[in-house]
């Protein structure tokens, strides 16, 4: 895959399906998305991206390895679950704040539900990542 | 085994602390004993597993007190002995829990009203007396015992949980206090002869009754303080408990009368000639408890007053004078590095505070006046003689066994202590330290105190035992050293004078048995026997169900469920109507044949890129009927992981060799099973639709998707909030699943034998 | 269409059996692949075929106005796809390394945890 045009395209593709994958997380709770499909897109930007520059520049791109990633998911959405307890809920019961909220509109809605599903979002963008990275490198 | 050190030093702290434990828990107990006298029983309870009925509930009476007691002041002695006896012995430490371990859970057994509770600590008992058993692990004889000890009450213990869970169903409730109330219906119901049958088999197994009583003898493999703590008052008590626990509710009928006392008149006979037969001195005392446990198991066998004051006076008598003479027993294997009859003798110079207490506590045994073993044994007299239907029967049996209990006591007692040493000992004799002697001296004190004072024990715990027993105190007989000339007295009159015969050709005798013994069918060696046979069973039937071929554990999964499906089909009649093709379109038919046709393809191919290829068709297809039928979320998924396999496909498939390197064949018989398979799905499938759908869940999720969890997209509610804890669960599989192929990838060196890239 | 998806879920059914009692472990992979889609396939017909009409809430509204596709089951799928994905992936992964390391893709030849019983003596 020594494509020059391929190489130069990626970057920017990589690039936009995150940004992409981003929307897709945030827009989830009210329209088709969420951290499964996000987690998907993004980890696919990074798979093209590793497939036409190899795994080297994508594991640099990507700063930290993606066990790491994929396990700080988990430990987020653990989180999320367990800040139910400060508001003397059981494990993973959404908590909910609507930030600037009037009698009309709702505001801003800021939730545990979403950290959860950014937790979700990690952990299947690091766990696909991690496969992916260490069958191009070790196969 | 345990070798007891020339110099014994203590077990420091580690040692006293359950001294102290179970110190504390015997005054404890004797707190209660007024209460308890007045016929009053006390009552504990928490809820464990309420939707089971079970509950943590203990229940204190007369019975229950009278074994909390010997258990904790025999047990706190025995801790004392032990600090001494074992102080020196690198694992002290293990075994201090151990015992403490078994201590503990042999109280919650007697104390503990609900069946479940009881069971539970039933096998903590087991698994307990299994690692003290088998503490001398280093030897064959020692694991060999402990593992047989742990088989033989095990099973038993399994089929006493099927009697007991038969016991809760029958009687509606788990509550030893509330079955018990339910006697006549328990007696009279269809499932009384399996509960029964089910029950005894754990308490005989427990409480050693022939046939199962090989086990008790070798469990002496054991250290002498565990003998005397498991054999007196303990573990194989644990088995007459029981039995005493549920005689109020199922005794009385014939079936109950006949095999207790048929099996526990033969025990007792067979295992006091076994005792007379041994030469080694705790040889000899296992078989006389086995012999005490047949006894007890007798008079269990019977409802009169006298057999249950016989019964009450007996366990305690049994339990105060065995554990006093299997400590004396300790102290001069100790003292001369033996424990041979032949071999010792003339010890009553050397040792004469352990000999005293050990004819304190013989004559106990012998059943001598004043003792309180005379009384026991009047009592049980007493009681065989009121046996309504076998008096002759029974009388015969304990006068066989009480005068060849005579006969060993005398041989364990006397012989080594007054009469001239056979041969020379192994160490130079000396007396044991004096913790080791607070134990049979404390105990044989109490079977003359008691018998001097014999109304001290009947109003504390006789007497209270035998109405937790009986129901009512009315019918305890009075414990009484001199009831005048009667037929018990003669009776004893008989067994002394029979057991002095015994006694001194007692060495003939055992000869002549030894050769009797060794021709008869050994039980032990049948065991071994047994445990063969099972092994070979076992290894046959292994060779044929794990065959170590993956595709015969597939064949064998599909065939189950076919079988399974199928026949459940078959047996309830389900019928599928034709099915309905009318809303059928030819944009969906087209859907599903590219469906079929890839996975045909997929299928009948031999070439990696082709199959590769049907797969992703049918992927797709199935994201297409995602898309079609409303799940626009899932068709998402679903074409993105297509796009990931494909990913991964092309980078491990194209460095394997080629589909049928080996070789490409129809498999006939994996085609049939397959074709079957797939018929009963789709007709499970079809009979399913047929059925009306429960949209409950659904709609609930639909109508408080927005007002209360504020998100429209429904799936992505359920998934991160309604069911987030199911999601939390599957994130951690793909976590566990990713972490697991890398580690795979990245540490995993060939075995030796492939010809892997990562050899050199 | 019920009917057809049911009949289509039984060729998969049945190819994916075949499949994966295949000696060679590459087809035992197809087989899984199939499999885990005819499982999802299964699912989702069991909450009914609704075209035309996804769970979700139109602004404004409080609840679906009129019926629409039914949402546990697709909820149940979508985490099933990608649960699916990573064992397809540690399964593959596992032949590959048992390729590598036993030289072979035949599972009947892959004895090391099992050996034959003239193989230990």
């Amino acid at each position: 895959m020594n494509s020059v045009i391929l190489r130069a395209g990626t970057r920017y593709l990589a690039g936009l399906l995150l940004l992409f994958s981003l929307y897709m997380l945030i827009r989830g709770h009210n329209e088709p998305g969420g951290g499964f499909i996000g987690g998907l897109i993004g980890s696919t930007g990074f798979v093209l991206f590793a497939v036409a520059c190899g795994t080297a520049d994508a594991r640099r791109a990507l700063r930290t390895s993606p066990q790491n990633i994929a396990v700080a998911g988990l430990g987020i959405a653990l989180l999320a679950g367990l800040a139910a307890a400060l508001f003397g809920d059981s494990f993973l019961t959404g908590q909910w704040l609507f930030v600037g909220a009037t009698e009309t509109t709702k505001g801003l809605p800021i939730s545990t539900v979403l950290v959860f599903d950014i937790g979700v979002y990690l952990v299947v963008f690091g766990s696909v990542l991690t496969l992916v990275f260490a069958m191009e490198e070790e196969i | 085994m345990s070798e007891p050190t020339d110099a014994p030093r203590s077990g420091g702290v580690v040692g006293l602390l359950p001294v102290a434990l179970s110190a504390v828990l015997f005054a404890w107990f004797m707190t209660h004993t007024p209460v308890i006298a007045a016929a009053g029983s006390l009552r504990w309870e928490m809820a464990w597993v309420p939707a089971l009925n079970i509950s943590l509930s203990f229940l204190l009476d007369g019975l229950s007190l009278t074994f909390a007691l010997l258990i904790s002041g025999i047990g706190a002695l025995v801790f004392l002995y032990s600090n001494t006896y074992l102080g020196a012995h690198p694992q002290f430490h293990r075994f201090v829990l151990f015992l403490l371990s078994f201590m503990l859970a042999m109280l919650g057994l007697v104390l503990a009203d609900n069946l479940i509770t009881l069971f539970v600590f039933w096998e903590l008992t087991t698994i307990t007396s299994y690692l003290l058993i088998g503490f001398g692990h280093e030897t064959t004889k020692g694991r060999r015992s402990a593992l047989q000890a742990l088989f033989v009450t095990g099973a038993g213990a399994l089929a006493m949980l099927a009697g007991f869970i038969l016991l809760g169903f029958v009687a509606g409730s788990f509550e030893l206090s509330v079955i018990l109330t339910q006697s006549e219906m328990l007696k009279a119901h269809p499932l009384y002869v399996p509960i029964l049958i089910l029950i005894l088999a754990g308490t005989f197994t427990k409480s050693a009754q022939f046939p199962f009583h090989f086990w008790l003898p070798n469990a002496m493999a054991a250290p002498t303080p565990v003998s005397a703590f498991l054999h007196s008052a303990t573990m194989v008590k644990a088995g007459v408990y029981l039995m005493a626990r549920l005689h109020p509710g199922l005794a009385g009928t014939d079936m109950w009368l006949w095999t207790l006392t048929i099996f526990g008149a033969v025990t007792a006979v067979i295992a006091s000639i076994l005792a007379l037969r041994q030469t080694d001195l705790k040889q000899a005392l296992a078989y006389t408890t086995l012999m005490a446990l047949g006894v007890l198991t007798l008079f269990l066998g019977q409802e009169s007053g006298y057999a249950m004051t016989a019964f009450a006076t007996f366990l305690v008598v049994h339990s105060l004078y065995k554990a006093a003479l299997f400590l004396v027993v300790g102290c001069m294997d100790h003292a001369t590095g033996t424990r041979e009859a032949d071999i010792l003798g003339g010890l009553a110079r050397v040792m004469p505070v352990t000999a005293i207490a050990a004819a304190l506590a013989a004559m106990s045994m012998a059943g001598f006046p004043p003792f309180l073993g005379f009384i026991g044994k009047e009592l049980k007299y007493a009681g065989a003689l009121g046996v309504a239907s076998e008096p002759v029967l029974v009388v015969g049996a304990l006068l066989l066994a009480n005068a060849l209990m005579f006969a060993v006591a005398g041989v364990v007692a006397l012989r080594p202590f007054w009469l001239p040493a056979g041969g020379d000992t192994p160490r130079i004799p000396h007396e044991a330290p004096w913790p080791m002697l607070m134990g049979p001296v404390i105990l044989a004190s109490l079977g003359t105190l008691f018998g001097i004072y014999p109304d001290l024990l009947e109003r504390t715990l006789v007497a209270p035992t035998v109405a937790s027993l009986l129901g009512t105190i009315e019918d305890s007989k009075a414990l009484t050293l001199w009831a005048g000339v009667n037929m018990p007295l003669i009776l004893s009159i008989v067994t002394v004078a029979a057991g002095t015969v015994f006694y001194v050709i007692h060495r003939p005798l055992r000869a002549w048995l030894a050769r009797i013994i060794d021709a008869l069918p050994n039980f032990d060696r049948g065991w071994d026997r047994f445990l063969d046979g099972f092994k070979t069973f076992a290894r046959w039937q292994t060779r044929i169900i794990q065959t170590g071929v993956l595709r015969q554990y597939m064949f064998a999964n599909f065939a189950t469920v076919l079988v399974g499906l199928g026949g459940t089909m078959v047996a309830r009649q389900v019928a599928v109507t034709r099915p309905d093709l009318t809303d059928a379109t030819w944009q969906s038919v087209a859907l599903i044949l590219l469906i079929i046709g890839g996975a045909l393809v997929a299928t009948a191919t031999s070439s990696r890129i082709a199959a590769m290829a049907a797969l992703g068709v049918v992927g797709i297809g199935v994201a297409m009927i995602f898309i079609v039928f409303s799940a626009p979320d899932v068709a998402i998924t679903q074409l993105l992981v297509e796009t990931l396999v494909v990913v991964l496909v092309a980078v491990a498939l194209l460095r394997l060799p080629t589909l049928d390197a080996g070789g490409k064949r129809f498999r006939p018989v994996d085609a049939a099973l397959g074709l079957g398979v797939g018929t009963v799905v789709t007709l499970t499938l079809l009979a399913m639709l047929e059925l009306p759908l429960d949209r409950r869940v659904t709609d609930y999720f639909e109508v408080t998707s927005w007002s209360e969890a504020f998100g429209r997209n429904i799936v992505n509610v359920i998934l991160v909030d309604f069911r987030a804890l199911d999601t939390f669960g599957e994130i951690a599989v793909v976590v566990i699943a990713a972490l697991a192929a890398y580690a795979l990838l990245r540490t995993t060196q060939p075995l030796g034998r492939g010809k892997g890239k990562d050899e050199p | 269409m019920e009917s057809l998806l049911a009949l289509s879920i039984g060729v998969l059914v049945a190819t994916s059996v075949y499949l994966m009692l295949a000696p060679n472990v590459l087809r035992f992979i197809f087989g899984l692949v199939l499999i885990s889609n005819a499982a999802n396939l299964t699912i989702f017909l069991a909450g009914r075929l609704t075209p035309g009409a996804p769970p979700l809430i139109a602004e404004g509204a409080a609840a679906p106005a009129k019926l629409v596709a039914n949402a546990l089951p697709q909820a149940l799928v979508l985490t099933a796809i990608v649960i699916g994905f990573g064992l397809f992936a540690f399964a593959l992964v596992l032949m590959f390394r048992a390729y590598t390391t036993l030289g072979t893709l035949y599972s009947d030849e892959m004895r090391v945890a099992e050996p034959r019983e003239n193989d230990s003596i």
